[in-house]
């Protein structure tokens, strides 16, 4: 478990040093997560405590963004007085994208591979 | 309240320990009420813990940053939680390799869609110009998000705050929306997920299905990298 954490911080870290170092507009912990995907194609294999704690922390992924939720707090006015555009333009925008992005997905994909195992899904 | 409660109140409200315990009990409450309600998307486990959160913090006064001192140990592991999605991505290479062209022709598409959809809607119906900027960059994880809208000159804490009801938003209404559409690969569910709302629809994701799951994180951090590149790009052409 300890191994794990620690190679995770240090992908962690070391995407945060690539990421100030070179300039690059991505988050720190996306670098780390290239990092760590280039490990384990090199390695050829996922160490099983690594998938383990992997597990664990996606698990609860949702729990760690209710900090960053709570901050709602500091911009109630403002939320307020502009309640009619924000809230329209987060639904219908976010169902929009859902809807472009998926429904391309699946005809590329669909048609790119016509017999390809990709329509497994049955619906969530 | 007796001297002997002001003196416990006041010892507890300034050590961390208080708010990360409450965060931790209001997002199980939230979970708890999620499944006595049959899994309804309209019960989000993270949406009802906000709720719970503001209220107690409104209710006894505390601000948000003192809060955040104690809460900020739950929000640092979102960092770690970002690097673990290589595993999802490595268990799931092999089928993500094989529909390449598709997954970034989606994603770059998705994330015009997400930020100019947002923005004109904010635009057109009488919007503030900052809470349009503000929101334009609403489906990209939060740090990426956060530093697009300083960028541009939003506020990143009121885009911080967008991002997170974007992502409750796609995980609530989301499944029901593609299962309508005719929607039913894994892949795209994840892929249209991922990209429309970042972590939080990837932790919705991998509770139904691993190759959905491996998608939707996979999404969120092309969708970033495609939005902090391009986004500042559209802005200087057309402003």
């Amino acid at each position: 478990m300890l191994n794990a954490l620690t190679l995770i911080l240090c992908c962690q870290l070391a995407g945060e040093l690539l990421v100030t170092a070179t300039g690059l507009s991505v988050p720190g912990p996306v670098c780390g997560m290239a990092l760590l995907f280039g490990g384990l194609v090199l390695r050829g294999g996922i160490p099983d405590d690594i998938g383990r704690l992997a597990d664990t922390l996606l698990g609860n992924l949702s729990l760690l963004f209710v900090p960053a939720g709570v901050g709602v707090m500091l911009h109630l006015e403002l939320l307020r007085a502009e309640i009619v555009p924000i809230s329209v333009g987060l639904v219908v925008s976010t169902l929009l994208t859902i809807a472009v992005t998926g429904l391309m997905m699946q005809w590329l994909s669909r048609r790119a591979t016509p017999a390809a195992e990709g329509r497994d899904g049955k619906t969530s | 309240m007796s001297g002997n409660l002001r003196e416990i109140w006041v010892y507890l409200s300034a050590s961390p320990l208080l708010h990360l315990t409450l965060t931790l009990v209001a997002y199980q409450a939230g979970s708890w009420v999620y499944r006595r309600g049959s899994l309804n998307p309209l019960l989000n486990p993270v949406l009802l813990a906000v709720i719970l959160l503001v209220a107690a913090l409104t209710l006894t006064g505390t601000s948000y940053s003192t809060y955040f001192a104690g809460a900020q140990f739950v929000h640092f592991l979102l960092g770690p939680a970002t690097v673990a999605l290589a595993i999802p991505l490595y268990r799931q290479f092999d089928r993500v390799k094989r529909s390449a062209l598709a997954v970034l022709t989606s994603i770059l598409t998705g994330s015009l869609t997400a930020s100019v959809s947002a923005y004109a809607l904010v635009t057109l119906l009488g919007g503030s110009a900052i809470t349009a900027i503000s929101i334009a960059p609403k489906s990209v994880t939060a740090p990426v998000a956060m530093g697009i809208s300083e960028q541009l000159g939003g506020l990143p804490s009121l885009t911080a705050v967008l991002v997170i009801l974007t992502g409750i938003l796609g995980s609530m209404l989301g499944p029901p929306l593609m299962t309508m559409l005719g929607i039913t690969d894994w892949s795209a569910r994840g892929l249209a997920i991922g990209t429309a709302s970042h972590g939080l629809g990837t932790a919705r994701a991998l509770q139904v299905n691993e190759v959905a799951g491996a998608f939707a994180g996979l999404a969120m951090g092309l969708n970033a990298l495609a939005t902090a590149l391009l986004l500042p790009l559209l802005w200087r052409l057309f402003t």
